[in-house]
């Protein structure tokens, strides 16, 4: 098995570590997106409770989320690898370096937005992942059956100016990092191709770096104002 | 017109190294940036002061000799152009121009402006080439080779083994370099035979080198001399892993 | 000293097949046992070392770039010639020969000529093997285009980066035989003298251009492919870099050196801009193809253009003068290298020269944009109008291009025999480091083929010959007196030129050097002016040994220091090449004496008394070399009045 260590710890390996778990985490974000769509419902948080209840006790889901965790644990770690390697590449920094003359601000700073990904990820699943689990919930009751009320942990996150505002300039970071990040996953695993590089582009930056993170930006909005009845 | 130039000035790769301002007032924009260091050098030489040592050779742009990272980037202001390509009317009376080397720790300082490129050698020696001995060929014509085949591979043959790509990317990748050549012998039926090893020996030399990797930023193909494309840095990319999937090297 | 050509016996076109049989061979398991020193990495350098390494041979390959891939064949622009009559438009080996000689002005050896002719087709094929991208036909097979003025198709070229494409697939071989263990290379490493004992070539001195230490290195045989001396003029088309150091230290120990004034002007390069110019660029030569050549017909407007008054494309038609087509209807603007720079100098010699500087002539493409539209001529020559337009901040689509004839290549080198040794046993000289075949004028797309035919395909088996000869034992170690004392003279070179510390840089005295070549031993000579050039080397050389200011130190990284030693040969070598210019009272080729013209102001030619290579002997410091002569004869062709009318 020398082959496969040596392929993963090489720097292209190492890439497409990165790239495979960061597309993974991409299409887990338009899962997650669509579930979360439930709270606009206005329905006092039925279907979003609801929901919820299934993604904890369906078995594949159950599955794929410990696939979810494994993902970012390791996209996380292999981001921290390379950005070392990398840094570690350039011993000696320029005196004067102009490199916005010749890339983009989001492609040189994956590993600063990253890190805010991550801090964001850690805190929100402190605030809902960890209550849900281990936390006591406030139970709702719905057709006689019991569900744990997240929607109320919701509110009472979301309720808080702050914690809105952490959210919103984590989904702007979220876009700035999948702007580069998602064609860049597929350049690492070598697809590339002159009809379908363009439209891959264009899903990058028009859904995945804004449509995806203006949705999620919109939820902790839509809350917070309806919790403070200003709509 | 005036210049002012700050020079990164280091006596060798055991002593530390720092910039150096320099004044030169009679600079014409009909010269190369190259003439300009000439007539900089001229000057010191005069004074008693040593020299700036600095990598150049033809001075057509097609070398790759020449490398200095100008005003903060590689080859300087310049797109599709080499340092030795670079003309004064490019800059203005009054600029100060801060001139450093390549900075990758694959890329040591030899003298100044200077540094050591040999690392690329070494990869082209890992498998950047064709197995055939002199006189074991054809006739060139039984092999044919579309048009639009042929110019791709002279695209990524193109390159000129300068290092601006190393000099440009964040992370001082090699990808840019080692990509145009698995990519031109990979295109081509003559290099198709032995593309699978090629691409896991010059990755892992590559990697041994010392360089970082890719996070397709972009840059060393906006600084390229040759425009060289990132199309080639997929197709190594594919080249590598369908190289590991498929190939019968168990040892890595 | 007799000089034997070694020209095998036989009817021309059986010779080479011939000669191979007869030499001897090496048993392929006494190979490993012979180590050959080849010195450069060019064309012909590293094609040679990657061959013999692939024999078998141990090799070891210098070069003073820091990477074999950059030697100066890099630049080469426009294409290779090879007889393979792709394009059935009646080329043929002896075509090519026959244009080769005619165009060398019947100053080559038709022997040799007829070899290169030969292999040229398996050039070809062998560069295609290696993945050399040459340009292709939509069908697959490969591109060719006429070059300089040949009547036939047979030059074939990757873009404008022929050079850079051979060159790298020799340099991917080379790199193959590096990885196999066969050669070990030495880049940044710069050979300063040869070794001669028992009089054999033993090995070469040389000097690490990084720590400045200087060694030894013993072989059988050293090869020298060490590229021409075109920069004894300073301004060239060559990299800056490019010197005569190896063959001329080789010369002064024994080894003779042929036809040193034979040097190439190229009609089509980039005029000088300033005094701080270091280089000049060539534009390749296949714009002349499109590009019509004129001058404005009167002085007067030419010094409006000049003082920037009026811009070209305000004078009339009738105010040009296409100079090219008005003398040869013929040929045109596509009569030789020489012809054309001949005429552009007289143009500007008249005041009717254009640029600020008055030393530039028009090369205009506004017809054939109008003929062929602007797409055509942008697919045929974009990137040179590119380059051109980066070097001089014009935009050729508008106005004309300027140009200006510029040194470009050497066909003089050191004198070889059919088997490319010099008159040094062991010692080789290949590619444009040798006198060569061409002769009095280089044929454009020749230089590459030539470079690749001597390291490909007549090396390996000529070297194999005197190898097989002096068996494996004869070889001297390096601590042996001849290499001691060799290594002494370098050591005390290096130190007398840091010692002198004078008030005038090596650049400077570089330029006053090249300054007196131009002026007297370029583009057209005459007795007078030959004479006073040689007063004027002489006295720079004085200048040079007592007024050079090197700084810094031996033992480090120093370019000025190997620029110095580079410049102290080019003094020797210009003075040589003045003597030889004097010597030769004819015009041929690149060789115009103003004193033998044809009534019309073409280069006559005295087949009579100058059908002779001169190879000149060193005969200590100061002293005049001694003229040997070896008589070309032709059998194959007949002598006729070059006329391109
Ligand atoms: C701008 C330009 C365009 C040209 N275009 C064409 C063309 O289109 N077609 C054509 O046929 N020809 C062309 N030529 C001519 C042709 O390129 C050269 O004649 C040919 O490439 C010479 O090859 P070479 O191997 O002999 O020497 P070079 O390529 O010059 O190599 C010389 C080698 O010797 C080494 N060297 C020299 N001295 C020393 C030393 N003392 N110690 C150690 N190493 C040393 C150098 O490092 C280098 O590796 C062109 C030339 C120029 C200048
Ligand atoms: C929802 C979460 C995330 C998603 C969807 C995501 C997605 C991606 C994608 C698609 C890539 C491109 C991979 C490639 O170029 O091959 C990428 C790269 C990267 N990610 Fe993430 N990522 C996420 C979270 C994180 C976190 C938490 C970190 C850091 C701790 C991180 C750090 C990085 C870095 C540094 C890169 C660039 C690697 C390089 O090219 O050098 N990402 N990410
Ligand atoms: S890819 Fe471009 S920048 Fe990199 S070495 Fe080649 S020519 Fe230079
Ligand atoms: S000096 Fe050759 S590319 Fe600049």
């Amino acid at each position: 098995m020398a082959w496969v260590t040596q392929t993963l710890s090489s720097s292209l390996g190492r890439k497409v570590i990165m790239s495979l778990t960061g597309l993974f985490l991409s299409t887990f974000l338009i899962v997650h997106m669509a579930g979360n769509l439930q709270l606009f419902k206005g329905d006092g948080g039925r279907a979003f409770n609801e929901y919820t209840y299934f993604m904890t006790h369906n078995p594949v889901i159950m599955t794929v989320s410990y696939l979810l965790y494994t993902s970012i644990l390791v996209h996380a770690l292999m981001a921290f690898v390379l950005t070392r390697h990398n840094q570690a590449s350039r011993p000696v920094k320029y005196a004067y370096s102009k490199p916005e003359a010749n890339s983009d601000w989001s492609s040189r700073n994956m590993g600063i937005l990253g890190t805010i990904l991550l801090l964001f990820i850690i805190i929100h699943m402190r605030t809902f992942w960890y209550e849900m689990h281990f936390g006591s919930v406030p139970m709702a009751e719905y057709d006689g059956k019991q569900y744990k009320n997240l929607y109320a942990v919701v509110q009472v996150a979301f309720g808080e100016w702050w914690y809105v505002l952490l959210y919103v300039v984590c989904m702007g970071a979220l876009g700035y990092h999948l702007a580069h990040g998602f064609q860049s996953g597929f350049q690492s695993l070598g697809v590339r191709h002159k009809k379908y590089t363009p439209l891959i582009e264009a899903l990058g930056k028009y859904f995945f770096a804004i449509i995806i993170p203006l949705a999620f930006a919109a939820m902790p909005i839509y809350v917070f104002l309806q919790v403070h009845h200003i709509i | 017109m005036k210049i002012n130039l700050k020079v990164w000035r280091q006596k060798n790769n055991n002593t530390a190294g720092k910039l150096v301002d320099y004044q030169l007032d009679n600079v014409s924009e009909d010269m190369s940036f190259l003439e300009m260091f000439d007539v900089l050098n001229d000057s010191l030489t005069r004074k008693g002061e040593d020299p700036v040592t600095f990598d150049h050779d033809c001075r057509e742009g097609i070398c790759g000799m020449c490398s200095m990272y100008i005003n903060g980037r590689a080859h300087g202001p310049q797109t599709g152009a080499t340092t030795c390509q670079l003309h004064m009317r490019s800059f203005n009376d009054g600029d100060t121009i801060v001139v450093e080397p390549w900075r990758a720790r694959a890329f040591p300082v030899i003298k100044d402006l200077m540094v050591d490129r040999s690392a690329f050698d070494r990869i082209i020696q890992s498998g950047g080439y064709v197995s055939v001995n002199t006189g074991s060929a054809r006739d060139a014509n039984e092999i044919l080779i579309p048009r639009t085949v042929a110019d791709e591979a002279m695209d990524a043959a193109a390159c000129i083994g300068c290092g601006a790509c190393v000099a440009a990317c964040k992370n001082a990748s090699a990808m840019l370099f080692v990509s145009a050549k698995v990519s031109q012998l990979a295109i081509l039926p003559q290099g198709h035979s032995e593309h699978k090893e090629r691409a896991e020996r010059m990755v892992a030399q590559m990697d041994a080198e010392g360089f970082g990797a890719c996070s397709f930023t972009g840059a060393c193909s906006v600084e390229c001399p040759k425009s060289i494309s990132l199309d080639h840095i997929a197709r190594m990319n594919r080249e590598y892993l369908g190289a590991k999937l498929s190939s019968e090297n168990v040892q890595g | 000293m007799k000089l034997e050509s070694k020209i095998p016996a036989g009817p021309l076109a059986e010779k080479w097949a011939r000669h191979k049989f007869s030499l001897k061979l090496v048993n392929p398991a006494n190979k490993r046992k012979y180590e050959i020193i080849v010195v450069g990495t060019g064309l012909a350098g590293a094609s040679a070392a990657a061959s013999l390494a692939e024999l078998g041979y141990n090799v070891k390959a210098f070069c003073f770039q820091d990477s074999p891939r950059r030697a100066h064949s890099i630049a080469a622009q426009g294409g290779i010639n090879a007889a393979k009559n792709y394009q059935n438009d009646g080329d043929s080996v002896f075509r090519l020969f026959y244009d080769t000689i005619k165009g060398g002005d019947y100053r080559a050896r038709e022997a040799n000529v007829h070899r290169l002719a030969e292999v040229s087709v398996n050039i070809i094929d062998q560069c295609v093997a290696q993945g050399v991208p040459f340009a292709r036909e939509y069908g697959g097979t490969l591109a060719n285009r006429s070059f300089g003025g040949a009547q036939v198709s047979r030059t074939f070229y990757a873009r404008g980066q022929t050079g850079q494409q051979l060159l790298l697939g020799a340099y991917s071989a080379l790199s193959r035989q590096v990885a196999n263990g066969k050669v070990k290379l030495y880049p940044r490493t710069e050979m300063l003298d040869l070794v001669v004992e028992g009089g054999k070539a033993r090995g070469i001195i040389t000097r690490n251009l990084i720590t400045g230490k200087i060694e030894s290195h013993s072989a059988h045989a050293v090869l020298l492919c060490t590229g021409g001396y075109g920069n004894v003029f300073y301004l060239s088309t060559n990299a800056m870099g490019s010197n005569v150091t190896a063959a001329w230290r080789a010369h002064k120990k024994g080894a003779l050196f042929g036809n040193p004034c034979f040097t190439q002007i190229h009609p089509t390069c980039i005029p000088v801009s300033g005094h701080y110019q270091s280089k000049l660029t060539l534009m390749s030569e296949s714009l002349r193809n499109d590009g019509r050549v004129w001058a404005p017909k009167s002085k007067e407007d030419a010094v409006r253009i000049q003082k920037g008054e009026i811009k070209p494309t305000d004078l009339a038609e009738d105010a040009r003068d296409y100079f090219l087509e008005r003398r040869y209807p013929a040929f045109g603007n596509l009569v030789p290298r020489d012809v054309a720079s001949r005429n552009a100098k007289y143009v500007c010699d008249e005041g009717r020269g254009v640029s600020k500087t008055g030393l530039a002539v028009y090369l205009d493409f506004a017809d054939a944009i109008k003929r062929d539209g602007r797409k055509t001529i942008e697919a045929k020559y974009g990137n040179l109008f590119e380059m051109y337009e980066k070097i001089t901040g014009e935009n050729p689509y508008e106005l004309p291009m300027m140009i200006y004839p510029a040194v470009h290549y050497t066909m003089g080198g050191l004198w070889v025999d059919y088997n490319l040794m010099t008159t040094i046993p062991g010692l080789y000289a290949l590619g444009e480091a040798n006198f060569s075949d061409h002769g009095a004028n280089r044929l454009g797309a020749s230089a590459l083929m030539q470079g690749l035919a001597d390291g490909y395909f007549v090396i390996p088996y000529t070297v194999g010959d005197y190898l097989a000869t002096i068996g494996p034992a004869d070889k001297i170690p390096v601590d042996s007196p001849a290499f001691k004392e060799a290594e002494q003279k370098v050591h005390a070179q290096v130190n007398q030129l840091l010692s002198i510390k004078g008030e005038r840089p090596v650049d400077d005295l570089h330029k006053e050097l090249g300054h007196i070549m131009w002026e007297y031993c370029g583009m057209s000579r005459t007795a007078e002016g030959l004479k006073l050039a040689k007063q004027k080397i002489q006295a720079l050389k004085k200048e040079f040994w007592t007024n050079v200011k090197v700084l810094g130190d031996s033992e480090e990284m120093n370019q000025a220091l190997e620029q110095a030693a580079r410049v102290a040969d080019f003094i020797e070598l210009g003075e040589l090449m003045v003597d030889d210019a004097l010597n030769r009272e004819e015009s041929c080729g690149g060789h115009f004496r103003e004193e033998h013209q044809t009534p019309d102001g073409e280069a006559l030619r005295d087949d009579e008394n100058f059908a002779y290579v001169a190879a000149w002997e060193y005969q200590g410091e100061n002293q005049p070399e001694l003229l040997n002569k070896e008589i070309l004869e032709f059998e194959n062709v007949k002598l006729t009045q070059r006329s391109y009318k």
